[in-house]
C-alpha cells in the first residue's frame, strides 16, 4: 500500500459514522448539490428543503448521502444537523473549521472532508438562488475558500483520471 | 483528542478476526516465549564478546542463519545477512548494490508493482548515484510479459528487482524465467527478488530461481516486527548502507537484537513444521473466504489472478460504490480487521500504485480491501467474517449516492 498516516479519530466521528443523522435522499428537496467525485474517493450529496418563514429563507430539512471515509460521513452528517432550522444566510456562514470543531477536531489530512461538506452546502445555496433568480446581498459574488478547494479537488481528480485513462489506452 | 476515548467508543466486538497480516503480523505464544528469555535469562550478552552470555547470543544468530539457508537452499549461513526489517533488506540490496557499482552506473529495472521499500531506494539510487530506473509495466493480473521484459534488458542493466509474490494482489511472478532471460542477455546483471510475501507460503529455492539476492521479513511469517534477512549469493558485490561498530553481522552495525532474532528463528521453525499441510489449510480457508464473499456480496471485483498463480493466503476484493477506509472502520466495529488500498488511508491523495498499475480505475481501487489468511485462522473465523461482511457492505452502500437502487433495498 502507499505510505500511511495514523488517523486517531475523535470518538464523535465514530459515533456519527455508526449512527449517521439525516441520512438518505429527500423526495421533496428544494435543491440538491453534489461535491467531490467517485475518483476522489470522496463525494457528498446534499438535499435541502428551503421554505420562507417570516420573510426569511430557512433550511427546514436537510439530508445527505456520502461516498467516502468515516470522517466524510461524519462531517456530512453533522453538517445536516447544524443547518436544520437555521436561516439560509446563517447556514452559509458555517465554515469548514466550524464543522471540524463540532466533530471535536479532525486529523489534518481529513480537513478536506469538512471542506467538501461546506463546498456541497454552498453549492446548493448558490444553485438555489440561481434557480430563484435572486441574489441576496450577503451572498459573495466570488467563490469562498471552501468552494475553491472543492473545485480544485474535483478538477485535479478529473485530470488524473483522464491522464490514467489515456495511459491505459496507450498500453 | 485522546486515542483512549476513541478506543472506548469503539468497544470490544463480540468476536475478533485479524486479516491485516499484510501490515503487521500476529505473533503466536510459542514465538513470544522464544523471545522473552533472551532479555534477561540467557544470551543477553553481546554476540562478539568472549563470554558465555555472548556465545549464547551468537548461537542465536548462527542458528537462525543456518536454518534460513536450509529453507531457501542457500549454500550456507555465510550467504544470509540478518537485517532490522524487510525494508532494510530491500534498501541494502538496492542501495548497497548501487554504492558498490556507482562508478560504472547503469540501469535499475523494477516492476511497476514493487513494494515501496524497493521503489523508493531505487529512486534514491537514481538521484544519489546516477542510475537510471525503469519501471516495467504489468498486465491486469500483475504479470510481467517475458517478451516485453526482454525488450527492457540490455548490457547496461546493472540491477533488477522484481518480487516473487506481490504483497497486495498475490501475483506469483515467474522469477525463474525472468532470471534466465536477463542473464542470457547480460550475464553480469544482478537479480534481486523481494520474497517477503512468498516465504513460508510456497517452496523457495534460490538456486532453482537463479537469483543473486532475496528478501525475507520476519513479521510476514508470524515472527516479531523489526527483523528481516537478505540472502546474498557468494561473490555478489555489495556495500553496507549503515555504518558503525560491527560485530557478527557485517551489514548490521550496533548490537544485534538477539531476542527478536530468536523469535524470528522460532517463527521459521514453525512455518516449516508441517509445511504442506499448513499451506493447504491456508489455501482452503482463503478460498472459502474469497468465494464466500463473491457469492454473498453483489458487484465486487477480485484484484489479482485466480488459481495457482495466486499466493495461497491473499484475497483482495474491491467492493464497488463504497470507500475502503469507511469499510475498514465498519469492519473494525464488527471485529474484522483489514486494510484498504484507498487514497483515504494514504499520505498522498492517490490510491494504491499496485491497483492502478493493473488498470483499476480510481473508484475501483478506493473500494479495495486486502485480506490475508493464515494457519492460525479457523473455519469459525471465516464463517464469522462471511456473516458480517455482507451486512457491513450493505449498510455503507445504503449511505452512498453511487449505489444503484437495486442494491439499496433490504
Ligand atoms: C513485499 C514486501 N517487501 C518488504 C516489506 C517490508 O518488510 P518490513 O515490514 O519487515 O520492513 C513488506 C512488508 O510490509 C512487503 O510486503
Amino acid at each position: 500500500m502507499s505510505s500511511r498516516i495514523p488517523l486517531p479519530y475523535n470518538p464523535k466521528i465514530i459515533e456519527l459514522f455508526r449512527n449517521p443523522k439525516n441520512m438518505g435522499p429527500m423526495k421533496d428537496a428544494t435543491i440538491t448539490a453534489i461535491a467531490g467525485s467517485p475518483a476522489c474517493g470522496d463525494m457528498i450529496s446534499l438535499y435541502l428543503k428551503i421554505e420562507k418563514r417570516n420573510n426569511e429563507d430557512v433550511v427546514v430539512n436537510a439530508t445527505f448521502e456520502s461516498y467516502g471515509c468515516a470522517a466524510n460521513i461524519a462531517a456530512a452528517s453533522i453538517l445536516t444537523e447544524m443547518i436544520k432550522g437555521k436561516s439560509v444566510k446563517e447556514a452559509w456562514m458555517i465554515s469548514w473549521r466550524d464543522i471540524a470543531d463540532e466533530l471535536g477536531g479532525l486529523p489534518v489530512i481529513k480537513y478536506h472532508c469538512s471542506i467538501l461538506a461546506v463546498g456541497a452546502l454552498r453549492r446548493a445555496i448558490r444553485d438555489y438562488y440561481k434557480k430563484m433568480k435572486v441574489h441576496p446581498d450577503w451572498l459573495p459574488r466570488d467563490l469562498t475558500v471552501e468552494e475553491k478547494q472543492t473545485f480544485e479537488e474535483e478538477k485535479m481528480m478529473e485530470h488524473l483520471r483522464k491522464m490514467r485513462e489515456s495511459m491505459v489506452k496507450y498500453k | 483528542m485522546s486515542i483512549k476515548d476513541l478506543l472506548r467508543e469503539h468497544g470490544k466486538p463480540p468476536k475478533e478476526v485479524y486479516f491485516d497480516l499484510e501490515n503487521s503480523g500476529y505473533v503466536p505464544d510459542e514465538v513470544v516465549e522464544a523471545i522473552i528469555p533472551y532479555f534477561n535469562k540467557i544470551g543477553y550478552g553481546h554476540p562478539a564478546i568472549t563470554h558465555k552470555l555472548g556465545w549464547e547470543a551468537f548461537e542465536v544468530i548462527d542458528e537462525t542463519k543456518k536454518l534460513l539457508a536450509r529453507t531457501i537452499n542457500a549454500s550456507g549461513p555465510e550467504e544470509i545477512v540478518i537485517t532490522h526489517s524487510g525494508t532494510e533488506a530491500n534498501n541494502l540490496a538496492i542501495l548497497g548494490h548501487a554504492i558498490a557499482h556507482r562508478e560504472k552506473g547503469g540501469k535499475i529495472l523494477v516492476s511497476a508493482i514493487e513494494h515501496l521499500s524497493v521503489i523508493f531506494p531505487a529512486e534514491k539510487a537514481e538521484k544519489l548515484y546516477g542510475f537510471k530506473v525503469q519501471r516495467i509495466p504489468v498486465d491486469e493480473e500483475g504479470f510481467i510479459d517475458p517478451e516485453m521484459f526482454s525488450a527492457y534488458m540490455d548490457k547496461d542493466v546493472s540491477l533488477i528487482s522484481i518480487q516473487l509474490v506481490n504483497h497486495e494482489i498475490g501475483t506469483i511472478q515467474n522469477i525463474r524465467e525472468l532470471v534466465k532471460i536477463a542473464k542470457e542477455i547480460n550475464p553480469e546483471v544482478i537479480f534481486h527478488t523481494d520474497a517477503a510475501d512468498a516465504f513460508g507460503r510456497m517452496r523457495i529455492d534460490v538456486k532453482d530461481l537463479g537469483v543473486d539476492m532475496l528478501t525475507i521479513s520476519s513479521h510476514k511469517i508470524h515472527g516479531p516486527r523489526g527483523v528481516g534477512a537478505l540472502f546474498i549469493k557468494q561473490g555478489t558485490k555489495i556495500e553496507p548502507i549503515l555504518y558503525g561498530q560491527l560485530s557478527s553481522e557485517k551489514f548490521w552495525p550496533g548490537v544485534e537484537n538477539i531476542p527478536l532474532i530468536a523469535g524470528f528463528r522460532k517463527a521459521i521453525e514453525l512455518a516449516f513444521r508441517d509445511f504442506d499441510n499448513n499451506v493447504a489449510k491456508v489455501k482452503r480457508l482463503r478460498d472459502k473466504l474469497m468465494n464466500g464473499i463473491i457469492e454473498s456480496v453483489p458487484e465486487v471485483l477480485v484484484n489479482g489472478p485466480i488459481g495457482d498463480k495466486r499466493v495461497v493466503d491473499n484475497a483482495n476484493i474491491s467492493f464497488l460504490y463504497v470507500e475502503g477506509e469507511a469499510i475498514t472502520v465498519e469492519f473494525s466495529l464488527n471485529g474484522i480487521y483489514v486494510s484498504s488500498g484507498s487514497a483515504c488511508t494514504s499520505r498522498i491523495l492517490e490510491p494504491s500504485h499496485v491497483l492502478l498499475a493493473i488498470g483499476r480505475r480510481h473508484e475501483e481501487a478506493h473500494g479495495s480491501i486486502l485480506f490475508k489468511v493464515c494457519r492460525y485462522h479457523s473455519d469459525e473465523d471465516i464463517d464469522y467474517a462471511l456473516e458480517n461482511i455482507p451486512i457491513a457492505i450493505k449498510r455503507l452502500r445504503k449511505l452512498s449516492p453511487l449505489t444503484p437502487p437495486h442494491l439499496k433495498g433490504d
